[in-house]
């Protein structure tokens, strides 16, 4: 009793993690290798902030530019990463609106896959804006460590995995509430900012903004890069800034794994 | 036969708790299909069209119940049955921010075609919808018609042997419409796919659908042929006028002999409903001028599918639309996790764009 659609053999794919999340991957770069403009236009922010603010610091505390700039370009890095990674999660919120989301939800790709794939595609902007830059920073006299720019740029890769994993969380929980998601977004991105010594030193504010400092990971970060681009690879900031990147990739992927799992 | 069944569901039940009160959007759902077959769930909004597409398809499991669909069972083999049906859902398939002919070769990509494969594929699918002039323009720029054909074509990238459309063309002009149906058409004469979709339009489940569901407060009302649910559940409405009330009068008793349904008199007009009305109409007319009653004039209006809601229901489609579409939107958003998540979906604004 066969019908003639039932001669089409069966080739449905399986769903393969590793397989699955190249291919989110890849999709979510299409965009950006479409548009490279994208990634350049985001650099406002930073250089804003090079521009505008390093002057300040540089009047306050009297010391040359170049050492100046040695001390502000790494926060200014995980900057790009506390906002730019920050706020990944309302692309990922826009696509939950707009239908396709719900598409790559019917297509046979494992959860974590689709999670796990827009984390992966965080490192892209990061890398590429982190080098202009440094590349910006370098003729007014930043020096580069060329070992410490590359183990620096992949502990900021692995901070805004775990960065974008949670904002990607936070999207998947708010829902189609984008004020919510913002709410949240910019709650927690300036006390994480101010508490990071990535502006000012906290050496001079009060003990209590010292003792919360300490278990801000974007602290650790921040004086992790300090000590990679000065060239000090062994310094024990750098052994935290590390555990505290990967342990903020670790929950970060599981949280959002977990909220991906649940999203219909 | 059972083998022949594409999709198998046995009382599937789903219930969301919204602010606290448990709303049961389908109830014990069970019905087969075939391959090959083309189906349409007619129901209004909040019916629960949606929220069974939504359990069928794996989005949503549902509170009781299951279903096999192409052999797998949605519950215990969701990445089974994910990899064999197609889904076009309500909203927008391509990402705004992606290039229509990239977004097609990314599906591709996730249904484990090779990289050749699914440019051929998608080429392929571009030429057959139209895609042509925009593959290379981001999805934002299309316009409401373009992106529902990309949509399509998404959801046929891997040649599924079982395509679930939720309201195709909702929001689109009728040409684009008849278009995006000619689509449809095309494909399962090509293909032999199985169609299983939603409306809440009647025309086109009248017109294109070979089986009508049709859906009431979360539970099937009626299941046939269109013609079928027509013919015994409406009926063709006759109308003979007269040129005086006598005459009327008079002929209320032949008509009523003929066709032994009430017959109902307004002045000089007399109106019955019956089914198989084209050969009433002539048979009733001979049948009064035998009676010596003159017909000035006579008409047969064939039954639509408002008038089987309407029989089964006691309302029409429109008015049991009406100010349920609040219910339709936490239907389709809200899961029991969840609830508050559903007041604000602009459907209306991402599918209904126009022009």
């Amino acid at each position: 009793m066969s019908t003639q659609t039932e001669t089409r053999p069966d080739t449905a794919v399986r769903a393969n993690p590793a397989r699955d999340t190249w291919n989110v991957l890849t999709r979510e770069l299409k965009p950006v290798v479409r548009d490279p403009f994208t990634l350049i236009f985001s650099l406002v922010q930073p250089l804003v902030f090079l521009g505008l603010f390093a002057p300040l610091l540089v009047g306050s505390s009297g010391a040359p530019v170049g050492e100046t700039l040695q001390w502000f370009v790494p926060g200014v890095l995980v900057m790009i990463v506390l906002f730019g990674t920050g706020a990944t999660g309302s692309n990922l919120q826009y696509e939950m609106m707009t239908g396709s989301h719900e598409r790559t939800l019917v297509a046979p790709l494992s959860r974590s896959s689709l999670l796990v794939g827009r984390a992966l595609k965080e490192i892209a902007p990061i890398v590429v804006q982190a080098v202009i830059i440094v590349l910006i920073a370098w003729p007014f006299g930043f020096t580069i460590n060329v070992p410490g720019l590359v183990i620096g740029l992949a502990l900021l890769a692995v901070f805004g995995i775990g960065l974008g994993a949670l904002s990607y969380t936070l999207a998947l929980k708010t829902k189609d509430r984008e004020w919510l998601f913002w709410g949240v977004q910019q709650t927690l991105i300036f006390p994480l900012l101010i508490l990071s010594g990535m502006l000012l030193p906290l050496d001079e504010g009060p003990a209590w903004m010292r003792a919360i400092s300490t278990v801000n990971p974007v602290n650790w970060v921040v004086q992790a890069e300090r000590a990679l681009f000065a060239g000090d690879l062994g310094d024990i900031t750098v052994l935290w800034g590390w555990i505290a990147a990967i342990v903020l990739a670790v929950v970060g992927l599981a949280v959002g794994i977990r909220a991906m799992r649940r999203s219909s | 036969m059972a083998n022949q069944s594409i999709i198998q569901a046995q009382g599937l039940t789903k219930r969301f708790t919204v602010k606290g009160k448990t709303v049961e959007a389908v109830t014990d759902l069970a019905f087969e299909v075939a391959r090959g077959e083309l189906v349409a769930f007619l129901g209004p909004n909040g019916a629960g069209k949606s929220t069974s597409l939504r359990m069928l398809t794996t989005l949503i499991p549902p509170t009781s119940g299951t279903a096999r669909v192409v052999g797998f069972d949605i519950l215990k083999q969701p990445a089974d049955v994910r990899a064999r049906i197609g889904y076009v859902g309500q909203l927008t398939s391509g990402s705004f921010s992606q290039r229509a002919r990239d977004e097609l070769l990314s599906q591709g990509a996730f249904y484990g075609m090779s990289k050749t494969a699914a440019r051929a594929r998608a080429d392929e699918l571009i030429e057959s919808l139209d895609l042509a002039g925009f593959a290379t323009r981001s999805v934002q720029q299309l316009s409401g018609g373009q992106k529902r054909r990309l949509d399509v074509a998404l959801g046929l990238m891997h040649a599924p042997p079982l395509l679930f459309l939720d309201e195709p063309s909702t929001g689109l002009d009728p040409q684009s419409r008849a278009n995006l149906w000619q689509h449809i058409i095309d494909l399962r004469a090509q293909h032999g796919t199985t169609v299983f979709l939603t409306t809440h339009y009647l025309e086109e489940a009248d017109r294109y659908a070979e089986r009508v569901m049709v859906m009431d407060k979360g539970r099937v009302i009626a299941d046939d042929t269109a013609t079928r649910l027509k013919a015994e559940l409406a009926g063709d409405l006759l109308t003979f006028g007269f040129a005086t009330e006598t005459d009327a009068a008079a002929a209320v008793a032949v008509v009523r002999r003929l066709t032994e349904r009430e017959v109902r008199r307004d002045d000089v007009t007399v109106t019955v409903t019956a089914s198989g009305g084209d050969a009433l109409l002539p048979a009733a007319v001979r049948a009064l001028d035998a009676a010596g009653l003159t017909v000035r004039t006579a008409t047969g209006v064939p039954p639509t599918l408002d008038d089987v809601f309407l029989a089964l229901t006691g309302r029409t489609l429109r008015e049991a639309g009406e100010g349920e579409g609040e219910a339709e939107q936490t239907e389709q958003r809200t899961d029991a996790e969840e609830p508050a998540a559903a007041a604000a979906e602009p459907v209306s604004e991402t599918t209904g764009a126009k022009r």
